[in-house]
């Protein structure tokens, strides 16, 4: 137990230190959590996400909680959830709150040094294209029902998701002031349309 | 204005306690429904118009730089605020305030969707929340895009790192940190010789560099 905990330390704390700007960017290092540790499913993640979406508190936060509850569930039962969702939450937070620190006390030169500039416009980069890939990874799977690239052959076809996920995509981008809503909405529709149409079989 | 600013910076001092800076920030948590720009409105609202505890401006900082360092946005901004207030123990109190609410709702729902999971119902909403969930994680890289994608040498980079984690299962702690790398030696040192030949100031390169990190977009 203690050595899961431990692990679980260490796992969100790279999640912490390399995740760089905002909720999403902790997506793909969870998706390679997930794969190297089996402590959740690609399913599992795609649900976290939309319950740390869909409830208050920062994203990045809530999918700590989320997966240190589930990991320590899984080696365990409800207290080690509960512990485990502490300690992945702790995790994450530690090394940002120390970055911040050392930060602030000498913000003006940090935000105007030409160095941290330019490494920020490698990162910034970096954060899109790793969240693209994570965006893809899931497309595949909650869509087309593969774990990967390669098993595309495989896929699933089924009409219903796409005609939802074209439904979504059109309304949260073109229809003004319907893509201003918050996204809770659109995966409470989601949810009653899901039900409505036994996506599931 | 001025007196209200002169009142703040009493309370500044007086008032704050550990506590009512936890309290305040757990408020902020509570309230942040999405995180991101969504809660900076709420974030003024607390801390800049209620509290007074920071200037606008300063919050735009905090957020501009929270942006840009690892970690959540939220978490960075009550770093940088309850540091400002009460030092490092501060710092840490309000961090910790921010995720408190977190922990508790987060653990009741999935606690919740553990025990409810087998059923058909709760199967099939999770499977057309599946689908939204591509397209919100969409639409978050599109807007993220529009900053980080600017030149053609970021654009072959999302490329190359888009194929190497996709294709090759790269691990993503690699991609951020060659890219930090190519970032500095592609920029930072065209950067360094613009300075150094004052073919073009400093003030326009930082000028750009402010532009990209969206602080001007905040503002509005």
């Amino acid at each position: 137990m203690i050595s899961l905990f431990l692990r679980l330390y260490y796992e969100f704390f790279k999640v912490g230190l390399f995740a760089i700007g905002g909720g999403m960017a902790t997506v793909p290092f969870l998706q390679e959590m997930g794969k190297s540790t089996g402590w959740f499913s690609p399913g599992e993640l795609a649900d976290m996400i939309a319950v740390s979406e869909s409830t208050p508190g920062p994203i990045g936060i809530n999918m700590a909680t989320y997966v240190g509850y589930v990991s320590g569930v899984r080696h365990g039962g409800a207290i080690e959830g509960i512990l485990g969702s502490v300690i992945a939450t702790v995790a994450i937070v530690t090394a940002p709150i120390i970055i911040i620190l050392i930060i602030a006390k000498f913000l003006e030169k940090f935000r105007e040094n030409i160095y941290v500039n330019a490494a920020l416009y490698g990162l910034r980069t970096a954060s899109v294209a790793l969240i693209a890939a994570a965006g893809i990874s899931i497309v595949l799977f909650s869509i087309f029902q593969v774990e990967n690239v390669y098993d595309i052959g495989k896929a699933v076809i089924d009409y219903r998701c796409f005609i939802l996920a074209a439904a979504i995509l059109v309304v949260t981008r073109w229809v003004p002031k319907v893509k201003e809503w918050h996204p809770i909405i659109f995966i409470a529709i989601s949810a009653a349309i899901g039900i409505i149409f036994h996506m599931s079989v | 204005m001025k007196e209200k600013q002169e009142k703040n910076s009493q309370l500044e001092k007086e008032d704050v306690t550990l506590f009512g800076l936890f309290l305040a920030f757990a408020k902020v948590g509570v309230m942040t429904f999405g995180g991101g720009y969504a809660m900076l409105p709420i974030m003024q609202r607390e801390l800049v118009d209620k509290r007074g505890w920071v200037k606008d401006a300063e919050l735009m900082d905090y957020f501009a730089i929270g942006q840009c360092t690892p970690g959540v946005i939220a978490v960075n901004t009550a770093t940088f605020t309850g540091r400002k207030l009460k030092g490092v123990i501060g710092g840490l109190v309000a961090s910790m305030g921010v995720v408190f609410p977190s922990l508790i709702i987060i653990s009741i729902i999935a606690a919740l969707i553990k025990n409810f999971a087998h059923i058909q119902a709760v199967q099939d909403a999770l499977a057309g929340i599946r689908v939204c969930v591509c397209i919100l994680i969409f639409n978050a890289v599109v807007k993220m895009w529009k900053n980080a994608v600017v030149d053609w040498i970021t654009l072959i980079m999302f490329i190359l790192i888009l194929i190497a984690s996709l294709f090759f299962d790269a691990s993503p702690i690699l991609m951020v940190v060659l890219a930090a790398i190519a970032g500095i030696i592609v920029k930072g040192r065209n950067d360094a010789d613009k300075i150094k030949y004052g073919s073009d100031t400093k003030e326009q390169v930082v000028d750009d560099i402010a532009v990209t990190s969206d602080s001007r977009e905040v503002k509005k």
